[in-house]
């Protein structure tokens, strides 16, 4: 697998995407592999606040449940309705379709604190 | 995820690595959790047939003139009714009647019975049946000396007859037969944790890679698949078969865990009887019980049960159920609740989500002619 170099990385294995002052946020293909089969996704509604590093919403599978940490702070603006009527999205098109939420980030210097796709391939690569 | 201690390997060890399966600390043995998608595993096992390496479980050997009366005396079925060549499921308990382990008990003659126990118990296992031998009996440590494969599911039969010489159809659900598997000696049980007919096969662990590799050929055209611990899970709860650690451990009797009729308080003395005969007299005051979640969530092992919003038990097992498409899971409730049909709640992350106490086993396979 090969990370996008266009998103930035969290150790959590979630990603950003940056666009202006919009962020959108969603987890690695690393993390939907450890997790397997995913049956659902909690994502906050439009409107609310998120924090770097806190727990934004959370993805379950067969096997286990596992919290999202959000990448970078600041409102949701967007939510990606479609992964509640079919979470295995997720399996799927981590870095593509099945993105979770899209936020305006309040502190969009943050994201230099996250690491690039080479950095991340590294860490997954010598975490496995 | 550092590893700092070496983690127990199975003699197919390699061969799960060189297929891609993800790999996981299973109570210290480094075992494949799934190697595709737990969930297509778990069908393959439900509609035609899957493979999985259960060599971490143990081995224990009961010899001799008194094996019968060992067997007997430490576990809570009655292992001197069995025939030559049939198995059955039992426990191990303390003194206080709470698991030591679940095992299972085949009498191979009458002075020689093989036990099958679990990966994580085998030594203590061993340790508190030789302490236990007041017999004319010898207790062997033989874990080394077996891998074991399970094939499992309404295909199992034709994919394992195309490598033995072993009449299948004639051996019976819970008996066994000795004889060959790909020409290797093997002791080939009707037995599984599927809730599927199959078979679980002893060998040689030098010959279970060969064994493995040739039952995925021979079952390569009924789409059979290896599976990991993962669909082993799911596939068990959904036969609401009991796990070592979740539904059952030392701090639980048989009764407490629905498998009183593993217990044959009439068969003469065995550890653990008086304790039982006295919790049968007065009653049980907790009880395992299945459950389907009503609200959206999984309830998933540990997590809190409430009764009309007052903590009142827990969950020992909760997982979506694929075959099922409904989220189920087994806990314990105070006796005088649990019934069917009740109203429970299991706190999911911090939240209480509706859930309703269903009879069990949640799965149950057509019987065939």
């Amino acid at each position: 697998m090969s990370y996008p170099e266009d998103l930035r990385y969290t150790k959590e294995h979630e990603w950003v995407r940056t666009e202006g002052d919009i962020g959108t946020i969603g987890i690695t293909d690393h993390a939907q592999k450890e997790l397997g089969d995913i049956v659902y996704v909690d994502l906050p509604k439009i409107g609310a606040l998120i924090e770097q590093g806190k727990s934004l919403g959370s993805v379950e599978s067969v096997k286990a449940v596992s919290d999202i940490y959000s990448p970078v702070s600041g409102e949701i603006v967007e939510v990606n309705e479609s992964l509640a009527q079919a979470p295995e999205k997720l399996n799927q098109d981590p870095h593509g379709a099945a993105w979770l939420v899209k936020v305006r980030m309040s502190a969009p210097d943050e994201v230099k604190k996250l690491l690039s796709a080479a950095d991340y391939q590294a860490y997954v690569g010598a975490e496995s | 995820m550092g590893q700092s201690v070496a983690l127990r390997r199975t003699p197919l060890h390699a061969l799960h690595v060189s297929m891609g399966a993800k790999m996981v600390d299973f109570g210290g043995w480094d075992m494949p959790v799934q190697y595709s998608s737990l969930v297509e595993e778990h069908h393959a096992v439900r509609k035609a047939v899957g493979l999985f390496d259960v060599s971490h479980m143990g081995e224990i050997e009961i010899r001799g003139p008194e094996a019968v009366r060992l067997a007997d005396y430490v576990t809570t079925n009655a292992a001197s009714r069995l025939h030559i060549g049939q198995a059955q499921y039992s426990g191990l308990l303390y003194e206080h009647g709470g698991f030591v382990d679940d095992i299972l008990v085949h009498k191979v003659s009458d002075d020689h019975f093989f036990l099958c126990v679990n990966a994580a118990n085998q030594e203590k296992d061993f340790e508190h049946i030789r302490a236990a031998n007041k017999f004319d009996a010898q207790v062997e440590f033989a874990s080394d000396r077996y891998a074991q494969i399970a094939v499992q599911g309404p295909l199992a039969l034709r994919t394992l007859e195309r490598l033995t010489p072993v009449e299948l159809g004639s051996i019976g659900y819970y008996w066994f037969k000795d004889g060959t598997v790909s020409g290797a000696p093997a002791r080939i049980a009707r037995t599984g944790y599927t809730g599927e007919d199959g078979f679980e096969i002893y060998v040689a662990p030098a010959e279970a890679p060969r064994i493995w590799n040739e039952l995925l050929e021979a079952g390569r055209e009924f789409g059979i698949k290896p599976c990991g611990l993962g669909a082993r899970n799911t596939l068990r709860l959904e036969a609401k078969m009991a796990l070592y650690g979740h539904e059952i451990h030392a701090s639980i009797t048989p009764y407490e865990a629905d498998l009183g009729w593993m217990v044959k308080l009439d068969k003469g003395e065995f550890i653990g009887r008086a304790a039982l005969a006295k919790q049968k007299e007065h009653g049980v005051r907790r009880k395992l019980i299945g459950f389907e979640m009503r609200g959206r969530g999984i309830g998933r092992d540990g997590y809190e049960v409430r009764l009309d919003g007052l903590a009142a038990g827990w969950v020992t097992s909760g997982s979506p159920a694929p075959s099922l498409n409904r989220n189920i899971g087994l806990c314990y409730l105070p006796a005088g609740e649990a019934r069917l049909g009740r109203a429970i709640q299991v706190m999911v992350r911090c939240q209480p989500v509706d859930a309703e106490t269903v009879n069990t086993p949640f799965y149950k396979r057509a019987k065939t002619a």
